[in-house]
C-alpha cells in the first residue's frame, strides 16, 4: 500500500481537475497545508463580526417593523425589513458559492475537505431566519483557522461562538444557585455539555456518566452572547462551587478562565484523542479503518498536545490510508463540486453563477440528493455511511444532476471519452471508458461518467 | 472487459441482470403485507392557525378576538363551527363523512414556540429529542409485522424526521425525475454493474421513474374523462399535487404508510392571503389522494398535523403569531368525518393558555395513537411503550369507522 497521486486527489482532495496536477507525494500535500491559506485570500468569506447584514441589523429590522405596525411608517419599515432579508439571503448564497469556489480553485483541496470535516464535527444549525446566513461565517471564524492548529483552540472558539451557544442552547443555561438563577428561578440546560462529551470530545462510548454531564453543564454556565456585543461571560448566571468532571476538580471560583481550562483538559483526554482519530479516519478512508493507522493518529495527537496537522499527517503517512478499495461515497456537496472541478469550472465562474442557475442546479438538487444546505437533521451532522446516501431518491437526484447540470452551467462540454480520463485519471474503469464513448450525445456521455460508481466513490 | 459499441447496442438484455435484481421488479409474495389499510401523515409546517380553518363561530368570544380576519363568510358546519371558505372544494367530503377535524389539540411542546423545535418534537413524538429516538412513524414501522422497506414512504424534498430511524423506509421526491434516454439507462447499468450499492439504488430509481411515466401514460389513455372530472376542483398544478399523486401511486401498491409536508402556514401578516394559498394546497392534496387512491380511499386515513397553533387574538398586521393549541385535520374513507371532535375549552381570556393561546385539551399523539390502534391494529401497550413512550392514550376519540 503506497501513495497514489490519483487516489490522493480523490480521497483527500477535491477531485481531479484539468488544471491542477495531483500531488506527487504526501509531503507536497502537507507543505501546501502549512503554507498560508491561499483560498481564503482568493475567495474571502466574511466572519460573524463583519458579515452584512449583522445579527443586530436583522433584529433591528424586525423591531422597527413591530414598532411601526399600524402607523404611517409601516410600509417603509416593511420595505426596509424586506431589503435586509434579501441581503441576508444573498450573503448566504455568496458564502456557499465562495466555498465552492475554494474547492474548484484549490491546488490539492485537503484544506477544504478538512474544513468541512471539522465543520461537520462541530455542526451548528440556524434556529431562525435571522441566523440562516451566519452558519458559513461561524465556520470561517471558529473552524477554518484551526484545522492545522491545536484542537483545543478550535474547541474554545466553537464553544464561545454565538452560533453554537444558540444552537445547543447554552446561552439559556443558568446555574440554579447563581444570582440570576435564584432571582428568576431559572436552571440548567445540559444540551451543549452532553453533546460536547458525546459528540465533540470523548464520543458516545466514552467513559463519562450523567453526573459528568451535569457537572460540565454547571461549569459552562455564564456563556452568553448579545446580538450587538457578541459573546460575553455573565458571572451572574454562573453556578457557584467547584465542579468535578471526569475525575478532575475545577476551581471553586466560577470564571471564564475556569471554563477554558476545563476544555483544555477534556480535549487532551485519551478517549477524546482516540475518538477524533477514528472519526477522521472513518470520514476519509473507510467505515472500518486500519487499527494501526488510528493508533498512529491518536498517538500523534497526544504527543503534540492536540496538534491537528500532526494527526492529519499521521493519517496520510500510514499505509492504511492508501487502501485501493473505495468504500466511501462523495457527499452530494462534494459530488457537485468535484464534478464541476473535473469539468474545468473555475471559482470565478462559480461565483458569477446566475441566481436561477444556483437554485435550479445547486440548491434544489442538493436537497433531492439528501443534503439540504446546512440542514443536517441533528448535531451529529451528516451520515458517514454510504448506504444512507445511495438510496433510490438520492441516486435519481445524482443521475439527473449529472445529465443536466454540466450543459446548463458550462459552455462547451468536453468529449466524454477525454472527460472520463480527466475525471478519473488512471482509475478510470473499462466500463466507464466504454460507456463514455457509447453514449448518444455529449451530454449523456458526461452524465454517465459523473453518475458512475467509479466517480462517486472516494 | 471487452465490448464494442454495436455489440452493446444489440444486447442490452444481457445487462438486464441488474434490473432483475431490483426488489421493485422482482415478483415478491405480498401475502406478508402488514395491513390492508393506509395511513398518510401530512406535516403542516409553519404552524397552522386552526382557529381560522375550523372557526368556532359559535364561541361568544371568537368574533371579538379576530375582528379583521374573518368577515363572516365561513361555510356553515352546523351552528358552532364554520369552515374557512377556501376549503369549499372539501365540502362534499364533509357531507360524505370523509373529512373532519379534532380541535384544541397540540403536541406536548410548551412555551417556546420555535418552528424548528416544535417540528422536531412533533415528529419525534417524545419530549427528549436528543436521544436518537428517531421519528414516531418509524417506531410504528418497527412494530408492524411483515413490514418491508416498501411499507413506508417519506415523500418530497423536505426531510421527514417522522420516518427517520432504525426501520427501513423509502424516500422519494417527485423532483427526482429521470428524464434520460433508454440508451443512457443501459449505460448506467453498465457503469454500476460491479457496485451492488449503486446498482440497486439506481435500478430502483429508474424503475420508479419508469413506472410513474407508464402510469401517467395509461391514465392519459384510458381514463381521461374520469380523471378530468375527478380533478376538476383541484385549483392548480404544483409540487404538492405531484407529491399527492406519487403518494397515491405508491399506496396503490405495496406501500401502507406515507408522509410528506405542506409548507406555508406561518401567517404573521395578511393571514387572509397566506392561509388561502396553504389551504388550497391542502384541499388539492386531499382531493388528489382521493382521486388517485380510488377504491382504496375507503381504507385510508389522512392525518394533517402542525407543530403548534397560533395566538387566539389577531395581531396588528392582520395575522397571528406562534401559539399553542390548534386543530388536527383529517380525511379518508376509513374515518368518521363530518364532525369537529375534541373537547372545546372556550376562548374567554381565563380559558386561554398563558391568557394568550387556545388551551390544548388533547395531545395529537394520543389521537394519532388511537388511529393507529383502530386502523392498523397496533396494540395499545405497543403505542404507549414503543411508538409514543410514556404517553397515556386516554379515551378513544373513535375517529376510525
Amino acid at each position: 500500500l503506497a501513495f497514489d497521486p490519483t487516489l490522493a486527489a480523490i480521497r483527500y482532495g477535491t477531485g481531479l481537475s484539468p488544471y491542477h496536477a495531483p500531488a506527487g507525494r504526501v509531503d507536497d500535500i502537507l507543505i501546501d497545508l502549512i503554507a498560508p491559506d491561499a483560498m481564503d485570500r482568493l475567495h474571502p468569506i466574511p466572519g460573524y463580526d463583519t458579515i452584512v447584514p449583522s445579527l443586530a441589523a436583522m433584529h433591528r429590522g424586525n423591531r422597527l417593523l413591530r414598532e411601526a405596525r399600524e402607523t404611517p411608517h409601516e410600509p417603509a419599515a416593511l420595505a426596509h425589513n424586506r431589503e435586509i432579508r434579501v441581503a441576508a439571503n444573498t450573503a448566504r448564497v455568496n458564502g456557499h458559492l465562495a466555498l465552492m469556489a475554494r474547492s474548484l480553485d484549490s491546488r490539492y483541496g485537503l484544506r477544504e475537505r478538512l474544513a468541512s470535516f471539522w465543520a461537520d464535527h462541530f455542526t451548528v444549525k440556524s434556529r431562525a431566519f435571522i441566523q440562516n446566513h451566519l452558519v458559513t461565517p461561524y465556520v470561517e471564524d471558529a473552524i477554518r483557522p484551526h484545522i492545522t492548529g491545536r484542537f483545543q483552540d478550535m474547541l474554545k472558539a466553537v464553544v464561545l461562538h454565538p452560533m453554537m451557544l444558540t444552537y445547543l442552547e447554552q446561552w439559556r443555561s443558568t446555574g440554579p444557585m447563581s444570582v440570576l438563577g435564584l432571582r428568576l428561578k431559572r436552571g440548567l440546560n445540559e444540551n451543549l455539555a452532553r453533546e460536547l462529551l458525546e459528540l465533540h470530545l470523548l464520543g458516545v462510548d466514552g467513559s463519562y456518566s450523567q453526573r459528568d454531564v451535569r457537572e460540565l453543564a454547571e461549569l459552562l454556565t455564564g456563556l452568553v452572547y448579545h446580538s450587538r456585543r457578541g459573546f460575553y461571560y455573565d458571572d451572574r448566571m454562573a453556578e457557584p462551587g467547584a465542579e468535578k468532571v471526569l475525575g478532575v476538580t475545577f476551581s471553586h471560583e466560577a470564571s471564564l478562565r475556569n471554563i477554558l481550562d476545563a476544555l483544555e483538559v477534556l480535549a487532551m483526554h485519551p478517549e477524546t484523542a482516540a475518538h477524533l482519530a477514528r472519526k477522521m479516519a472513518v470520514h476519509f478512508v473507510s467505515p472500518d479503518p486500519d487499527a494501526a493507522m488510528i493508533a498512529a493518529m491518536t498517538q500523534a495527537y497526544l504527543d503534540t498536545g492536540g496538534n491537528l496537522l500532526a494527526m492529519t499527517a499521521a493519517m496520510l503517512q500510514a499505509p492504511g490510508a492508501w487502501i485501493e478499495e473505495k468504500t466511501k461515497v462523495r457527499l452530494p456537496m462534494e459530488f457537485v463540486t468535484t464534478s464541476l472541478r473535473a469539468l474545468g469550472m473555475t471559482g470565478a465562474q462559480a461565483k458569477s453563477m446566475q441566481p436561477r442557475h444556483y437554485r435550479r442546479w445547486v440548491r434544489a438538487p442538493l436537497q433531492v440528493m439528501g443534503q439540504p444546505l446546512q440542514r443536517p437533521i441533528g448535531p451529529d451532522g451528516w451520515s458517514e455511511d454510504a448506504e444512507d446516501w445511495i438510496i433510490p431518491q438520492a441516486m435519481a437526484g445524482r443521475i439527473s444532476w449529472a445529465m443536466g447540470a454540466p450543459a446548463a452551467l458550462l459552455s462547451g462540454l468536453p468529449d466524454p471519452r477525454d472527460f472520463a480520463r480527466t475525471a478519473l485519471g488512471d482509475h478510470v474503469t473499462p466500463a466507464v471508458e466504454f460507456a463514455a464513448g457509447a453514449a448518444e450525445s455529449r451530454r449523456e456521455g458526461i452524465g454517465v461518467v459523473l453518475a458512475s460508481a467509479a466517480f462517486q466513490r472516494r | 472487459m471487452t465490448m464494442d459499441r454495436r455489440h452493446f447496442l444489440t444486447s442490452g438484455a444481457a445487462l438486464g441482470c441488474s434490473l432483475a435484481a431490483s426488489p421493485l421488479l422482482t415478483p415478491v409474495a405480498f401475502a406478508q403485507a402488514p395491513t390492508d389499510n393506509r395511513l398518510i401523515v401530512i406535516i403542516l409546517r409553519g404552524g397552522m392557525d386552526g382557529l381560522d380553518v375550523f372557526r368556532p363561530v359559535g364561541d361568544p368570544n371568537y368574533a371579538a378576538l379576530r375582528p379583521g380576519l374573518n368577515a363572516g363568510n365561513h361555510l356553515d358546519l352546523g351552528g358552532f363551527w364554520g369552515l374557512n371558505p377556501t376549503l369549499d372544494p372539501l365540502m362534499p367530503l364533509w357531507r360524505a363523512g370523509e373529512f373532519g377535524a379534532v380541535h384544541a389539540v397540540s403536541t406536548h411542546y410548551r412555551n417556546r414556540r420555535s418552528h424548528f423545535d416544535g417540528q422536531d418534537i412533533l415528529e419525534a413524538g417524545v419530549l427528549n429529542i436528543d436521544g436518537g429516538a428517531g421519528g414516531w412513524l418509524n417506531r410504528l414501522l418497527t412494530t408492524l409485522p411483515g413490514a418491508s422497506a416498501e411499507t413506508a414512504y417519506a415523500i418530497g424534498r423536505e426531510q421527514m424526521a417522522i420516518l427517520a430511524g432504525q426501520a427501513a423506509a423509502q424516500r422519494w421526491s417527485p423532483d427526482a425525475q429521470l428524464d434520460i434516454s433508454p440508451q443512457a439507462r443501459r449505460l448506467l447499468e453498465l457503469v454500476h454493474h460491479d457496485d451492488p450499492l449503486f446498482r440497486d439504488a439506481s435500478a430502483q430509481a429508474i424503475a420508479i421513474a419508469e413506472q410513474l411515466s407508464m402510469d401517467a401514460a395509461s391514465e392519459a389513455d384510458d381514463d381521461t374523462d374520469m380523471m378530468a372530472t375527478m380533478m376538476a376542483p383541484i385549483t392548480a398544478r404544483g409540487g404538492h399535487v405531484d407529491l399527492a399523486e406519487f403518494a397515491a401511486n405508491r399506496l396503490r401498491g405495496e406501500t401502507r404508510i406515507a408522509s410528506f409536508s405542506i409548507n406555508g402556514w406561518d401567517t404573521h401578516q395578511n393571514q387572509h392571503q397566506g392561509l388561502r394559498g396553504a389551504l388550497r394546497q391542502l384541499s388539492d392534496t386531499i382531493l388528489t389522494l382521493r382521486a388517485g387512491l380510488g377504491p382504496i380511499w375507503a381504507r385510508t386515513a389522512v392525518l394533517c398535523m402542525t407543530e403548534f397553533g397560533r395566538t387566539a387574538a389577531e395581531n396588528g398586521t392582520r395575522g397571528t403569531d406562534h401559539g399553542t393549541g390548534g386543530a388536527m385535520i383529517y380525511a379518508g374513507g376509513a374515518m368518521r368525518g363530518g364532525q369537529v371532535a375534541g373537547r372545546w375549552p372556550g376562548l374567554a381570556r381565563s380559558d386561554l393558555f398563558n391568557r394568550r393561546d387556545l388551551m390544548p385539551t388533547a395531545d395529537v399523539r394520543a389521537i394519532s395513537g388511537w388511529v393507529m390502534h383502530d386502523l392498523l391494529g397496533t396494540p395499545r401497550d405497543v403505542i404507549e411503550n414503543t411508538v409514543f413512550p410514556g404517553l397515556e392514550l386516554g379515551d378513544n376519540p373513535r375517529l376510525i369507522l
